[in-house]
Parts: C-alpha cells; sequence; structure tokens
C-alpha cells in the first residue's frame, strides 16, 4: 500500500511548525509499511489534481497568504477543488483553514477570496488570541496552541472539528474549533496538531487511504509518547485559564 | 529630583536583592522605571562616548558581551547589561549598578543589547550612536508574532534615527539588510564571504525566501544558516550589499572560529565554536571600528572572551565536561547544533525544554528544528522539563531509537542521570531553554559545579 502527500506552500505557509503534521503522517504511514512520498506545491507551480491521496495546508504570515490567495485564484484553485471532489483529503491550519473558506476579510486592504471549499468566512480583527487550547470531539480530545487575529464563522455545510473547553477556537464566541466538510479538515491548533492528536493523524490517514484503496483498518500503534505529550499539554491547557 | 529619588529606590532595591544572594538583573530597573519613566533617557546622557545598542533574534548577548571587552580593551569603563536582561528594565538595573546615588551613571560607554520586540519602545530613550542588528528569524511567535511585521516595526523605528546613528547590518541577511533602506545615515555591512562556508541546498526553516523589496523569489549562491547567506532577488535589484566587514576565509574548530578579515592585521580568533559566533564576531568588529575603537583592542578582547550564560560555557562535575547550550527558538537551534555537529562527535546529551515566558509558552518551534540531524547523532539524550513529553516526541518523530532516550522528571533527577549515562572523562551536552537552563544550572550551583549566573 502506498500514501502520496502534497505539502503545499511549504515556503509561504509554514511557520507554527507545521513541518511536524507532514512528518507525522510520514511516520505513522511508514510504521505500518505503508510507503509514503511527499511532494511540495508552491506558488508559481503547477498542481497536478490527479496524484496526492492528502494535502497539508498550514498558516503563514500576511504576505504569504495574499501570496496564496493569489495562486488559488489562478489554476491551482481549480486544481485544488478537483482533487478534492475526487476525494483526497486535506488537513488546513490557521492561514490554511482561511484561506479553504469563502473569504478572508483583513482589517485593511481588499478581501482575500478563499477556495470555497470549506462553509466557513474568517474576518481579521484587533484582538489575537494565543494560548493553549483544549477541546472535545466524540470523547476524544484535542490539544493545540493557538496564534490568531481571524475570526472564523461556520456555515451550515460545515461542521465543527471539536468543541472548546479551554481557550477560544474559532471566534471565541461559540466554542467551536475548527472545520470538517468532507474530507477536509481545518483547525487553528498548531504546536504541531497531529503529532500530540494521533486519533486525529489516524483519521485523516484512514481518509487519504480509502481514495485509491478502499476502506483500510490502521494498525494500532505504541503511542505512549504521543499520549504523555497530549496529557501533558492538556493539563498545561486546563492549568492555564 | 524625581530623577534622584528613582534611582534610590532602584539602588535600594539592588542592595537588598544582593544582600539575601538573589541577581539583581531586572528588579531594581522595573522599581526606578515605575517612578521614573524617564530615567533611561537620564541616566545615558552622562556616557561620554555613547551609547550602542544590539537587536536581533539570535546572538545579541555574545555580540554585546565582545564589544564591552573590546571596548574595555580600549580603556573605556562600558556599561553593559548582562545575564540576558534586555528589556528596558534590565538596561536600567546595569546602569544603576553603577550610578552614583545622585543619578549619575558611571562609566563613559553604554553597550546594551535590546529584545527585538523593545526596541521601538527603548530607541527614542537610548539614542543610540551605533545600532546593530544581527539577524532576524522566527522566534517565540506567541511573543513576538510573526518576523514580517516584527522586521516592519524595526524598519519603522530606524527611520527615526538621526543621520548620526551608524547602523552596523548583516548583509547575509536579506530581511536584516532590507533596514538600510529605512536609514538616512551611515550603514557599515558585515558578512561572511568564505566561499567554503555554507552549502547550496535551502534549509527548511528559511523565513526570507521571498524578496523583502519586491516579494518574487530569492536565489542563492551559497547557505549559511536559515536565511543567511549570498543572497539575490531574481525580479528586482535588490541583491545582498557590499560588506565593509567581510571575513574572507573561516576556519572552524571544536572550540574556537578564525577569521581572515579584509584590513585586518592578523586573524581575528574567538574561543568559540560555530558559525553563527563568527557573525558574532564580525559584528562586534564591525561595531568596534563604527566607535573608533582600535582593531588592536578588538582583536586583544575577541580573543579571550568569555561565554555568556548557557553560550557554550563549560564546567566540570564529577570528572565529567559539561558544555551549556542555550537554544531558544529554530534557527538558534539549528547553529548550536551545527556546530557541535561539525566536530564529527556522538554527543550525550541532557535535553531540556520549558514553556514559561521566558522560553515562549508556545512550544510548537521544536518541529522546526532539524532534531532529525541531532537524533541520528545522539549516543543518548535524557529528557527533562516542563514539557519534557513534548520533546521527548520531537525526538521520537526525528528517529531516535526508545533505548537512545531516557525521560527523566525534576531538574535534580535529570542531571544526576544525564551525568550516569556519561562515563567519567567524557563530555555531556546540556541543551536547554531559557529557564531549564537556569534550573539546571542551579542544581550544578548548589553542588558546587558552577558560578551562579549573574555573577559573571
Amino acid at each position: 500500500m502506498d500514501l502520496r502527500i502534497v505539502h503545499l506552500y511549504p515556503d509561504l505557509m509554514s511557520i507554527y511548525g507545521d513541518r511536524g503534521n507532514v512528518r507525522t503522517l510520514e511516520r505513522r504511514a511508514a510504521w505500518r509499511d505503508i510507503a509514503v512520498e511527499v511532494r511540495t506545491c508552491t506558488a508559481g507551480e503547477t498542481l497536478d489534481p490527479e496524484w496526492a491521496d492528502l494535502y497539508f495546508f498550514g498558516g503563514g504570515q500576511d504576505r504569504g497568504q495574499h501570496l496564496v490567495g493569489a495562486d488559488l485564484a489562478s489554476a491551482n484553485g481549480a486544481a485544488l477543488r478537483s482533487a478534492i471532489a475526487g476525494g483526497s483529503a486535506v488537513l488546513a491550519v490557521c492561514g490554511g483553514y482561511q484561506l479553504l473558506g469563502h473569504q478572508y476579510a483583513p482589517q485593511t486592504g481588499p478581501v482575500i477570496p478563499g477556495l470555497g471549499v470549506l462553509d466557513v468566512t474568517t474576518r481579521a480583527t484587533k484582538t489575537r488570541f494565543v494560548g493553549d487550547l483544549l477541546a472535545e470531539r466524540d470523547g476524544a480530545t484535542l490539544v493545540g496552541f493557538e496564534n490568531h487575529s481571524g475570526l472564523t464563522t461556520l456555515g451550515p455545510a460545515a461542521v465543527p472539528l471539536a468543541r472548546v473547553t479551554h481557550g477560544h477556537g474559532n471566534n471565541g464566541k461559540d466554542r467551536t474549533e475548527g472545520a470538517v466538510q468532507g474530507a477536509i479538515i481545518g483547525t487553528y491548533c498548531h504546536g504541531s496538531v497531529l503529532p500530540k492528536n494521533p486519533w486525529l493523524a489516524d483519521l485523516l490517514l484512514t481518509w487519504a487511504l480509502r481514495r485509491r484503496h478502499g476502506a483500510v483498518a490502521l494498525t494500532t500503534l505504541d503511542d505512549r509518547e504521543e499520549d504523555a505529550a497530549h496529557d501533558a499539554a492538556a493539563r498545561v491547557a486546563r492549568s492555564r485559564r | 529630583m524625581r530623577a534622584v529619588f528613582a534611582t534610590w529606590a532602584g539602588k535600594l532595591t539592588r542592595v537588598l536583592l544582593v544582600a539575601s544572594r538573589r541577581g539583581a538583573t531586572a528588579l531594581p530597573g522595573l522599581v526606578a522605571l515605575t517612578l521614573e519613566p524617564r530615567l533611561l533617557r537620564t541616566l545615558v546622557r552622562g556616557l561620554a562616548h555613547g551609547v550602542v545598542c544590539i537587536t536581533g533574534t539570535n546572538g545579541k548577548t555574545t555580540t554585546a558581551r565582545m564589544l564591552a571587552a573590546a571596548a574595555r580593551e580600549a580603556g573605556w569603563s562600558p556599561v553593559h547589561n548582562r545575564a540576558g536582561s534586555n528589556l528596558d528594565r534590565g538596561i536600567v538595573a546595569s546602569l544603576l549598578a553603577d550610578a552614583s546615588w545622585g543619578g549619575v551613571a558611571q562609566g563613559d560607554a553604554g553597550v546594551f543589547e535590546v529584545d527585538e520586540a523593545s526596541v521601538p519602545r527603548v530607541l527614542g530613550d537610548l539614542s543610540p550612536r551605533v545600532l546593530v542588528v544581527t539577524n532576524l528569524f522566527r522566534d517565540q511567535l506567541d511573543r513576538y508574532h510573526e518576523v514580517d511585521a516584527l522586521a516592519r516595526r524595526l524598519g519603522a523605528t530606524i527611520a527615526t534615527l538621526p543621520p548620526s546613528t551608524i547602523l552596523v547590518l548583516n548583509a547575509d541577511d536579506p530581511l536584516v539588510a532590507f533596514l538600510a533602506d529605512r536609514h538616512r545615515g551611515t550603514v557599515a555591512f558585515f558578512g561572511i564571504d568564505d566561499p567554503a562556508i555554507g552549502g547550496t541546498e535551502r534549509q527548511a526553516i528559511s523565513d526570507a525566501d521571498r524578496c523583502p523589496r519586491c516579494h518574487a523569489p530569492l536565489s542563492y549562491q551559497r547557505v549559511v544558516l536559515a536565511h543567511e547567506g549570498d543572497w539575490r532577488c531574481g525580479a528586482c535589484d535588490f541583491t545582498r550589499p557590499p560588506r565593509d566587514v567581510a571575513a574572507t576565509r573561516v576556519a572552524l574548530a571544536a572550540d574556537s572560529v578564525t577569521l581572515t578579515v579584509a584590513g585586518l592585521a592578523a586573524p581575528l580568533r574567538v574561543p568559540l565554536a560555530g558559525t553563527y559566533n563568527a557573525y558574532n564576531a564580525l559584528a562586534a568588529l564591525a561595531a568596534s571600528r563604527a566607535l573608533g575603537i582600535p582593531d588592536t583592542a578588538a582583536l586583544r578582547a575577541l580573543a579571550t572572551v568569555r561565554p555568556a550564560f548557557g553560550r557554550q560555557e563549560r564546567l566540570e562535575a564529577l570528572g565529567r565536561r559539561m558544555r551549556l547550550l542555550l537554544v531558544k527558538n529554530p534557527a538558534g537551534f539549528d547553529a548550536v547544533v551545527s556546530a557541535l555537529l561539525e566536530t564529527g562527535q556522538r554527543p550525550r546529551l541532557l535535553a531540556a525544554l520549558s514553556d514559561r515566558a521566558a522560553d515562549g509558552r508556545d512550544v510548537s518551534w521544536i518541529w522546526d528544528c532539524d532534531v532529525e540531524r541531532l537524533a541520528a547523532q545522539a549516543e543518548h539524550v535524557v529528557v527533562t522539563g516542563l514539557r519534557a513529553e513534548d520533546l521527548a516526541l520531537r525526538f521520537k518523530y526525528a528517529g531516535l531509537a526508545r533505548e537512545r532516550m531516557t525521560v527523566v522528571a525534576g531538574w535534580r533527577a535529570a542531571t544526576q542521570a544525564a551525568l550516569a549515562t556519561t562515563p567519567v572523562g567524557g563530555e555531556l551536552v546540556i541543551l536547554a531553554t531559557y529557564t531549564a537552563m537556569q534550573a539546571i544550572r542551579a542544581e550544578l550551583a548548589a553542588d558546587g559545579h558552577a558560578g551562579r549566573f549573574w555573577e559573571d
């Protein structure tokens, strides 16, 4: 069995330890004897919509966000949209999450149109949510560190990834964190999110493998280090609020 | 009158702290500044040779230390904020330590490292004769936010400086070189011109893939550290500026760096390892020239400079040698690890990650570090710190085998375990974030293996 991953815009959208997410997907597949190939695609290069099973789209600085927004408005945006329609899975963090939505409205300057594959809208504000985050989803817990000034609101087609118990999440108001729509997951958790939330990494792997290999039951891994780091981060999130 | 009162209050705080055997690196300054916010301006006015400020992400402390040593060697009496107290309160505290009770600073020059986020607030008060910017990398994002925004704020502050200020900038860092555009006065650039230093491969953590002027991709002839190197923009005419202080040859040894610099009578040798210390030495030399300190004095001073807190400090305990390496951000981590592995050894490590404010609350930066390279070479790692579990997980995904790693809670237990895994006569490398290093050093001090950190 093999898995193909594309890291989108690694030079422009990779400031929050995002490499760790790709590394985690790579390792957790390899530990199960799944052959992994990771490619990168950045602004100005040509995205092949047929190739990848899984896309990772990280967070960036404002400058990166503008350049990426422009690239997504070109053929690469259409290619990514068609890849998603073809069943590829996506993990998008922070800036990447915002750009998969309908639009990102900065405090000043023109609105950056998003890809529109996630039914979410983001508006920049003056306040910045910085800190440890803890959220719940179907008995699992999500830990991460958030650092964003964009407030994201979910539309009816997107469901929250998790429910915030400590921290701010999408907008600091409705206790939602992240969004799920089809095989796309968006989140404000970096830190990196996947190493400390192995259940989320495995969920993405399952969705990604489904595209070319059908339903795959992943073997169980010895996650004692993952669980220890998850619990430590959860303790920190609980103690700081 | 208010300044005198504030000085008294600050100095009294210091006397009390020192009497209780605690470090007085910031609190006296905080007390005095609360009473008189303009105290900094008053205190620096009397410094005859003026003030030098050193800022940037990495290398501030070591560069400032080198420059203060050069000033002393030239017969000056510099006031210097030590122990990494680089916010306004730390600078005031250092001035108060030497000030008369009447509020007059002693000494004749100020050599201050300034936290890059504090620059906009304190630069006006310090009116520096020379401002050094070492480099700009992604740092603790929860505190400094994005490096682009930091560079913009720094540029805006530089635009307010009078033309008489001399700017000393790293030509090899495009984000730093770009700051020259904002200055109306003289700029002196330093850089490494040795074609043998650096490779051609782009490094994953680069924060300047794109031209700061036109946003087109930059191209590199040579990549030295992160985005430092020999760069040029592929689209506009922005290129690495000509170097006023250039190392044409850099010889890296296990415990030192030797630089051949145009215009210097003899090679410049510093007893600190690593390419990043070559940059620090070049920054110090460029600044010392900008101040009019003779090269001979700078050469002598740099040859005997002692490492600052956790910057390649060497200690001994129970027959083992120890090397203390402070790490704070991905670029610093990679620079320190490169210097460590350049010697070809397989290090035994005590690695400590904490998440107090001075370490950065957000520990995600460890995922941007090239831990893979370290894991491939490490003989054994004892992992500790308030976020030991995060660091252990990072080592796991970097490929370090479980049997090569032990997670030990508690500073004392971890330090003892790390020493126990190191054979007598061998070396233990201690890689730690700021407060973790303080805690480990305190353990070593309690057993008489090290002085207290502010006693340098």
